[in-house]
């Protein structure tokens, strides 16, 4: 879609820049052609569709890989403990007996669900958050904002894994404890962005023109505020993975015999020493590949929406 | 400057009774009394009233967070009745091995990740350039506990060159200083994570130091390259760096834990370990808020020495 010319006050571009195909109150058209601009440039970024690629790939792995790849991952069986890949197991079987790559498959599950339940919570946790302290402002704002300032400081693993002594760690329980210690950042961003928009020409331009309070939150706010919202979802989703494998590997993880990397990680160290290769490495490669692929495409999406805001 | 420093101050006090309101209240909700840990699960309902009665825990519970204040204030963490030890006797007996294995690991990361983020600068778009950063977006999508397995695998079950746990007879921080071979791979695995973000960060401030005003003019006064590199870009390229380690306590405590465990050496982070483990929560709380403490601690001394080195923030 061709750029319309560079408009002097934003807001304005729908007065000033309109195509004449373009439909009426101009600036929705601004804004879509500012996402679709974001949206061209991160496909531009070929590292970003790699990691869209990766996490496409473990969503179909994981979630229709055991239709096709019939496993028993809830029945113990101690006569085939430990065997090497091959034969009917194609990644071997681990020490409770169950199939190494069923396995992996069935902890992907779990560590992609937690990881986008955990952090729906925190997003919409943290954007109403900081929505409200930086909209309301005043005395509420410092209030809400030394309350983050406060939960920050505690380190994040340690109340977590305090917490998961007391819990029955199923996976609405893991993704409810992260989700709710990990909103503080999008919050801050939120509220962050919120107080420079407030300030910014084209709202004071929308103001102008008789915008109500509603128009102003829900056309221009809004959708200037959730580019942050959507680059900090994906760092979100990494994070609540590793925290997950980090909990995992300590013996905090899901409760048995539900599945999840770090739990399967939890014996390494013995399985390292014993020469059992396909019980750690196949599954830590999986765990970086999804971490990776997150975190690039949060990357990706940072410039992107980046560059957006450098052209006008 | 003054001002500032005082408001920061005032700030980090505030920010540390909330650090320790919550921690009371977590424990309060986790463990209201430590009772049952003292008279045994069985404990007789009378019994267990009247030890409340005489320890103080029938009281209102904002009597009780005060009193708990005024033992944080007199560095007083509680009493570990898993482990029949005051948890500040545990902690003192902890922290220098734990405060040797970071100090060592950021000291190690920051002489690893400065050097080789100006020269992916100065090289920026260059094969070297891609390789670096690849690595370093792979090491920090990379849970450290794998890295160290990774390591475990190669360089002690494979080439021998390290014990794979550090071993038992490593009981004071002095022994873990004179045995540097036990302590290597835990240090080389704690360290390379922070590698992976520091460097990024530096990258790209060196790469904005670079394209500053003063290393053209230091360029155009005929300077070597070297003397341009480490006398002008170094020290204007690391300003970001003193914050970034400001911020990394929460990372090195909580990478700490990982890597004592998995090393088996006894710190903070392994005692931790063995709390949750145990179900010692007064030890659990004590060491949150004491990392809370810290990341305060850290924060404000970040602040307070990038005001100190840097002009423009103080004008700011």
């Amino acid at each position: 879609m061709p750029e319309p010319f560079e408009p002097l006050i934003e807001g304005l571009g729908g007065l000033v820049g309109a195509s004449p195909r373009g439909p009426e109150g101009g600036e929705v058209q601004v804004i879509a052609s500012g996402w679709r601009l974001a949206v061209r440039e991160f496909m531009d970024n070929k590292l970003a569709v790699v990691g869209v690629c990766v996490i496409v790939f473990f969503i179909v792995f994981c979630f229709i890989g055991p239709l096709v790849y019939h496993t028993n991952q809830s029945l113990f069986n101690p006569l085939i403990t430990d065997q090497a890949p091959g034969g009917s197991h194609l990644l071997g079987t681990d020490d409770h007996g169950f199939d190494e790559l069923g396995r992996i498959m069935a902890g992907g599950q779990t560590a992609l669900e937690i990881g986008f339940f955990a952090s729906a919570i925190a997003t919409v946790i943290g954007t109403l958050w900081g929505a409200i302290a930086g909209l309301v402002g005043g005395i509420l704002d410092g209030v809400m904002m030394r309350f983050v300032d406060i939960l920050l400081s505690i380190p994040f693993l340690f109340v977590v894994l305090v917490l998961a002594t007391k819990f029955s760690a199923t996976v609405l329980d893991e993704s409810m404890i992260i989700g709710l210690f990990s909103w503080l950042v999008p919050s801050r961003l939120v509220r962050g962005e919120v107080l420079t928009l407030r300030t910014r020409d084209f709202v004071s331009a929308a103001r102008v023109m008789g915008a109500g309070k509603r128009r102003i939150v829900l056309r221009h706010l809004i959708p200037n505020a959730l580019s942050v919202v959507i680059v900090n979802i994906t760092f979100q989703v990494a994070d609540a993975i590793l925290v997950l494998a980090y909990l995992g590997f300590l013996g905090f993880g899901l409760q048995y015999p539900t599945a999840s990397w770090g739990d399967m990680l939890g014996n390494a160290q013995v399985y390292v020493s014993e020469g059992y290769w396909w019980l750690v490495y196949p599954v830590g490669a999986c765990l970086v590949a999804v971490v990776l692929a997150a975190n690039l495409i949060g990357d990706a999406l940072r410039d992107a929406f980046d560059v957006r805001l450098r052209r006008r | 400057m003054i001002g500032y420093i005082i408001r920061r101050l005032v700030m980090a006090v505030i920010v540390t009774l909330g650090i320790a309101a919550i921690t009371f209240l977590m424990l309060h909700y986790l463990s209201p009394s430590p009772v049952y840990d003292v008279l045994g699960a069985k404990a007789q309902p009378l019994a267990v009233k009247s030890w409340n009665k005489l320890n103080g825990y029938d009281r209102p519970e904002i009597l009780q967070f005060f009193s708990y204040l005024g033992n944080l204030l007199q560095l007083n963490f509680g009493y570990s009745y898993k482990l029949s030890q005051s948890v500040t006797a545990l902690f003192k007996e902890n922290a220098g091995r734990s405060a040797y294995l970071s100090g060592a690991a950021l000291l190690l990361s920051l002489v690893i990740a400065i050097p080789l983020g100006i020269a992916q600068a100065v090289k920026r778009n260059s094969i070297g350039d891609y390789t670096v950063t690849a690595l370093n977006f792979t090491l920090y999508s990379m849970p450290s506990f794998f890295l160290g397995l990774i390591l475990i695998q190669f360089l002690a079950l494979d080439w021998h060159v390290f014990p794979p746990v550090v071993s038992d007879s490593v009981t004071t921080t002095w022994q873990a200083f004179t045995h540097p071979l036990q302590l290597t791979l835990p240090i080389v695995t704690l360290a390379l994570i922070n590698v992976a973000s520091f460097s990024r960060y530096m990258r790209s401030s060196a790469l904005d130091s670079l394209a500053q005003d003063y290393i053209r003019l230091a360029r155009a006064k005929g300077l070597g390259e070297r003397a341009v590199l480490s006398r002008h870009l170094l020290r204007n390229a690391c300003l970001p760096m003193i914050t970034l380690v400001g911020l990394s306590i929460p990372t090195l405590l909580a990478g700490n834990l990982l890597i004592e465990v998995l090393f088996n050496y006894p710190g903070l982070g392994l005692l931790f370990y063995n709390a949750l483990t145990n179900l010692d929560y007064n030890v659990l709380l004590a060491y949150t808020v004491l990392g809370g403490f810290l990341t305060v601690l850290g924060n404000l001394i970040a602040d307070i020495a990038i005001t100190v080195s840097d002009p423009r923030v103080r004008l700011a």
